[in-house]
């Protein structure tokens, strides 16, 4: 039972940044019906930036996190205003292929600039420490990673349903002309909406180099990940996306530790299956 | 006679010029200049894979309007059925090729039938989704080589084990066969009933349903079609490259390589795919030659840039981007008449 428990906890724990990675995207869908590819590269570009500023100004990732966010709100508002704005209106397919255009990019670009090793932060202040309750251990670093995650998605979800901004996004999300019509610039809420879903995900990566290793393709499965909590949770709902994070984070862990680890990828998109073939629009899709 | 008569009035100008390139193709590899260079020659025969590969996804994802991100599963059967009658039963390939055939035509009808009720981005994930099932499933499955994968002995060369040695001008010619069997196939689909029926699925399922297309029926088949084709080239590509193991033919970059070079091409057109695959492949084989040497992806890099140039610039394809210069001209023209 107590193994039990442990697994469970972790699958929570890891589920909570996959659901604030997948907030980020589920954003961008929701507002402007676009599939993000390049969207597990983002999170492999801030778990450098937040890598780079710890190895070399000895920054802890708890700080560099907000750098991170705030390189990639710049990194998503760039590839707004140079990619995605060009691909609105024209067929689902065109603004996929181009974000992955953008993921091989910068694939190859951190590839090449910082060759694929695999490089993990060691001396941060929250690393290798542990928490115990009971028989459970926890560590500090995930512990953290998880309280982070849910904190944003709940500030991302409070800034959508109450705020004027939040508003002005849902009213360019549901008719983009009757929004113009009422006075909202809605080529700034894009930009933004790119911008922020960037962030939720640069903030996901920058508190992970302190427990994860950094590579170019460490980013993959994540966005792979990202798009099943995505759709899974039903299209653009942010609790659903969080909701379905923890899910998939439980699923994977529970069939990582009872039935064997190359299974956990395999159990998690059989959970998509399983889910979309019943509710053919996600959870709390309609 | 009836039906030859028929087959004169069917046949085209665009139809001669295909017979035209299909003979010049055949020519090429004759020229010495041409066998003496083997790297020009594996470009033309990957240009002819590709081309292939695209215009099987075509038959689905171009003429039927379904967006499967799932067809290196097929492709990775029909390796795995090629490579399992070498590898494992010490045979020749070619009943492995028909069984990587029939089975990928079937795991496709299996696996599609739930997903066609999926929409949009949904059976787009779902796709993603059983890429990543298969990949994993085969990786520990220890009868088809797990994540060593099959290695092929060096056996006889010839037509019976469809593997050439000494020059590539036999793979070349293989190519060409496949090339001919599948751009046939969609040509002969393009003026038959079915096809009509794709479009017109294509074009809106309901409004076709309503007169009285069974659009479950179409799209089913037209899937198995083009899942028994993408076999037929990864059977090739095994026999080509000597190696099957998952993460080379059963990936998510193989598939987006059915989608990207017919998307870039013009779907749903049947010179796009080769189109595509003329530009596409050239430019991914020669920046790796030219730059690969430098370390690190840089060929990658160029290539990502050019993917999205593309994209954006052109969302018809290069098709498309023919169709305005074409329009372009007739319009100068009639100026000019004016």
């Amino acid at each position: 039972m107590e193994t039990f428990l442990q697994v469970l906890i972790d699958g929570i724990l890891s589920g909570m940044v996959y659901a604030l990675v997948a907030a980020g995207l589920c954003l961008i869908w929701g507002v402007m019906d676009v599939i993000n590819f390049a969207h597990g590269e983002y999170l492999m570009v801030a778990m450098y930036v937040s890598y780079w500023l710890g190895f070399l100004v000895n920054v802890d990732p708890l700080v560099s996190t907000i750098a991170a966010g705030v390189f990639i709100f710049g990194l998503g508002a760039l590839t707004y205003k140079l990619i995605i704005r060009f691909t609105i209106g024209k067929p689902g397919l065109v603004a996929l292929l181009a974000t992955f255009g953008l993921a091989v990019f910068l694939k190859n670009l951190c590839m090449n600039q910082f060759s694929p090793n695999f490089r993990i932060l060691s001396d941060t202040w929250l690393g290798g420490k542990t928490f115990h309750i009971g028989g459970i251990i926890l560590a500090v670093p995930q512990l953290m990673a998880a309280v982070l995650a849910l904190v944003v998605v709940v500030l991302l979800y409070l800034l959508i349903n109450n705020t004027r901004f939040g508003w002005a996004v849902q009213a360019t999300a549901m008719d983009r002309d009757a929004a113009e019509l009422v006075g909202i610039n809605t080529e700034r809420i894009y930009i933004l909406v790119f911008g922020i879903g960037g962030a939720c995900v640069g903030i996901a990566g920058g508190i992970m180099p302190s427990y994860l290793a950094v590579h170019p393709e460490v980013g993959s499965m994540f966005g792979l990940i990202a798009f099943v909590c995505v759709a899974m949770g039903g299209f653009g709902s942010i609790p659903g996306a969080f909701l379905s994070g923890i899910l998939v984070g439980v699923v994977e862990a529970l069939a990582g530790f009872y039935i064997a680890p190359v299974f956990k990828y395999v159990a998690v998109f059989g959970l998509y299956l399983a889910v979309v073939f019943l509710r053919p629009k996600g959870i709390f899709g309609w | 006679m009836v039906g030859k008569s028929v087959d004169l009035k069917t046949f085209s100008a665009k139809d001669g010029l295909w017979v035209a390139f299909v003979v010049i193709l055949a020519i090429l590899p004759l020229i010495p200049a041409f066998s003496s260079n083997s790297f020009r020659l594996h470009v033309m025969i990957l240009i002819l894979l590709y081309a292939s590969m695209a215009q099987a996804w075509n038959i689905i994802g171009g003429y039927c309007g379904q967006v499967s991100f799932g067809h290196s599963v097929f492709f990775g059967i029909g390796a795995y059925g090629a490579g399992m009658a070498v590898v494992t039963y010490g045979a020749t390939p070619w009943p492995g090729i028909i069984v990587g055939m029939i089975m990928a035509a079937i795991v496709a009808v299996i696996i599609s039938y739930p997903c066609f009720k999926l929409s949009g981005h949904y059976f787009a994930i779902a796709t993603f989704a059983i890429v990543e099932i298969f990949n994993r499933g085969f990786l520990v499955w220890d009868w088809v080589g797990g994540a060593l994968g099959l290695d092929y002995p060096i056996i006889k060369e010839g037509l019976v084990n469809l593997m050439w040695h000494q020059s590539k001008t036999g793979y070349y010619y293989s190519a060409l066969v496949i090339f001919v069997i599948i751009f046939g196939t969609v040509r002969w689909l393009e003026g038959h009933r079915f096809g009509y029926y794709m479009r017109a699925v294509r074009e809106g399922q309901e409004t076709a349903e309503s007169l009285g297309v069974n659009s479950a029926a179409v799209k089913l088949t037209a899937m198995a079609l083009s899942a028994a084709m993408a076999a037929l080239c990864g059977a090739f590509f095994a026999q080509y490259n000597l190696r099957v193991d998952p993460p080379m033919v059963m990936s998510l970059d193989t598939s987006m390589k059915f989608v990207l070079i017919t998307i870039l091409g013009g779907a749903g057109t049947m010179l796009g795919p080769l189109l595509g695959a003329s530009v596409l492949i050239p430019l991914q084989e020669y920046t790796r030659a030219f730059w690969g040497g430098l370390g690190g992806g840089v060929d990658l890099i160029i290539f990502g840039v050019l993917i999205i140039l593309m994209v954006v610039k052109q969302p018809d394809g290069m098709i498309g981007l023919i169709r305005d210069v074409g329009k372009w001209a007739s319009n100068k023209r009639a100026e000019e008449r004016n």
